[in-house]
């Protein structure tokens, strides 16, 4: 079950997406988030559910996989809901109790469910088709102004990465503890919230310690290997924009000019 | 001068209390003298705790001596200057495959050495081919290293390493987390780069299996060097070797014992192949 995790970890394919310039596809998921913040009515919707489908299709990353890292957010998204539907004042529908669910209330809980599936799914879309190291260059190179106002922006960027790199090291950790604290008769299913909770520190003390070992191992391996931060450091794979990723940021204007439009118009 | 020389290197750890107050000092590393030449391929063994860790890191200038010194193709390894040069010139390899794994692809780790040393980028990707060809694992160059057995990671590891163009690698017990056939795997890649390429290999390990074809032998116990010799010399020693706690293998102990018990074998029997021989010879009288 731990193992469902899909965020941040890579999907291997051949693809147009996978090929773009990590920039561009920060840069299209961000603008991406701003755009679900920027439409309200359904219309708009419908044409974010388009941009993310074509794009998933374009991918070659199956949707399951997209799924899968929904799971791991299905709580959050079933409070939001829950807090919408109930807190919003308006028009009531039906009223049980104390509760009351109103019409304004419907429509904002449907919506923020549909905004954050979205996030996600358009998010692990990125993960999926970017491998973290692109990913942080691309982040490195966009953040480079900061560097002026003394931000660590390759610091950063190589922490990210090696965070991203260790997540399915960490998780498959987590497995084999699980299991050999279940082999000795530790419970981690059964009992309330609290007693969940409380069964889980016997797994996560371990868990950090074997964290830092792993996080001293390997600084010491990159210092033997050169690692100096980010001066004189030169490229593997540089960055510079092709063909494909200009076409990528015309369809990504036209999307949000769109959506701005369909806000304004609507 | 060889490429790797030390000179009555000390190093101690000093165990602190909460307060930061010495409650003791171990000392991991007393007095060794090593004189390795260039090309050649040198085991050191030990069981745990017995230093050999701590001498391999000092070659890497990880750790500095407490007293001594240790020098890399004649650069003092306290010296600041050379410090990336003595890191470039004396590669290393770990223990754990997944904790000296950067990279999410195969050869974005094996980049990572040359990119740190300010290779231009044509010539990295050069440098990450011709070493990935040298371990053999060219074709798994988009592969996810979590996807790959351990003796591939770690064949990986000595890829990043070799694309360094090191003068020499340091194994520090590279086999000790796999299964036999990624040992197997690791020490014939390892071999491959001293025979081929003439890389001076400094393996660190306490498989006895894997020394038989080092030109020289070190067995260190709590800190000193205890014997020092070719694998044939340190195998005649069965005894020491036991009273050290290391195994000697299978081989080389049935000869040993049936010397013992009077058939006319020689000492120092390292393979199968020479132990057929040598029985096959005693039957002709």
């Amino acid at each position: 079950m731990i193992r469902d995790i899909t965020l941040g970890q890579y999907y291997q394919a051949d693809s147009v997406i996978h090929r773009l310039d990590p920039r561009v596809k920060l840069v299209a998921t961000i603008g991406f988030i701003i755009s679900l913040f920027v439409v309200d009515s359904w219309v708009g919707y419908v044409v974010a559910a388009l941009f993310l489908v074509c794009m998933i299709k374009l991918s070659k990353v199956p949707f399951r996989y997209m799924v899968k890292g929904m799971r791991a957010i299905v709580f959050i998204l079933l409070i939001t809901v829950v807090f919408n539907l109930f807190l919003t004042p308006g028009e009531p529908l039906v009223s049980v109790w104390k509760l009351t669910i109103t019409k304004e209330g419907m429509r904002t809980a449907v919506m923020m469910a549909v905004r954050l599936s979205f996030l996600i799914v358009g998010s692990s879309l990125m993960t999926l088709t970017t491998t973290p190291n692109s990913l942080t260059d691309g982040m490195e190179k966009l953040m480079k102004p900061l560097k002026y106002v003394k931000v660590p922006v390759h610091e950063i960027a190589m922490m990210m990465s090696i965070a991203l790199r260790f997540i399915p090291i960490l998780l498959e950790e987590t497995d084999k503890i699980m299991k050999a604290q279940i082999a000795r008769g530790a419970d981690f299913e059964s009992g309330n919230l609290i007693k969940k909770a409380k069964a889980m520190v016997p797994l996560l003390v371990p868990l950090f310690i074997s964290a830092f070992r792993r996080a001293n191992d390997l600084a010491m391996a990159m210092e033997a290997r050169c690692y100096r931060g980010g001066e004189h450091r030169t490229k593997m794979k540089p960055l510079c924009y092709h063909g494909a990723d200009r076409i990528a940021y015309g369809v990504l204007l036209v999307y949000f000019a769109g959506c701005v439009a369909i806000r304004i118009m609507l | 001068m060889g490429i790797i020389k030390t000179d009555k290197l000390t190093f101690e750890y000093i165990r602190r209390d909460e307060e930061g107050n010495v409650e003791g000092i171990t000392r991991a590393v007393d007095e060794v003298d090593l004189d390795v030449k260039q090309g050649d391929f040198i085991a050191i063994l030990g069981h745990n705790g017995s230093g050999k860790s701590t001498l391999a890191k000092h070659i890497n200038a990880i750790l500095y001596p407490t007293e001594g010194t240790v020098w890399v193709d004649g650069m003092n390894t306290q010296d600041e200057a050379h410090l990336w040069d003595i890191r470039q010139e004396a590669g290393m390899v770990f223990q754990n495959p997944d904790n000296q794994i950067i990279g999410q692809v195969v050869e974005e780790d094996v980049g990572f050495g040359p990119e740190n040393m300010g290779v231009p980028t044509k010539e990295i990707w050069e440098r990450v081919e011709e070493s990935l060809k040298a371990v053999g694992m060219y074709e798994f160059r988009k592969h996810s290293p979590n996807k790959l057995s351990g003796g591939q990671k770690q064949r990986v590891s000595i890829a990043g390493v070799i694309a360094m163009h090191p003068k020499c690698i340091i194994l520090d017990e590279p086999t000790a987390m796999l299964d036999p056939n990624g040992r197997k795997e690791v020490i014939r890649a390892v071999r491959a780069l001293n025979d081929v390429e003439g890389i001076t290999v400094v393996l660190i390990t306490h498989y006895m299996e894997e020394i038989i074809h080092a030109d020289q032998v070190f067995v260190m116990d709590r800190g000193h060097i205890a014997m020092e010799g070719t694998p044939r010399e340190i195998f005649s020693r069965v005894d020491e070797l036991k009273e050290l706690r290391l195994d000697v293998p299978q081989v080389t102990l049935l000869a040993h014992e049936l010397r013992e018990k009077g058939v006319n074998l020689p000492e120092g029997i390292l393979t199968i192949e020479e132990f057929v021989e040598a029985l096959n010879g005693c039957q002709s009288f």
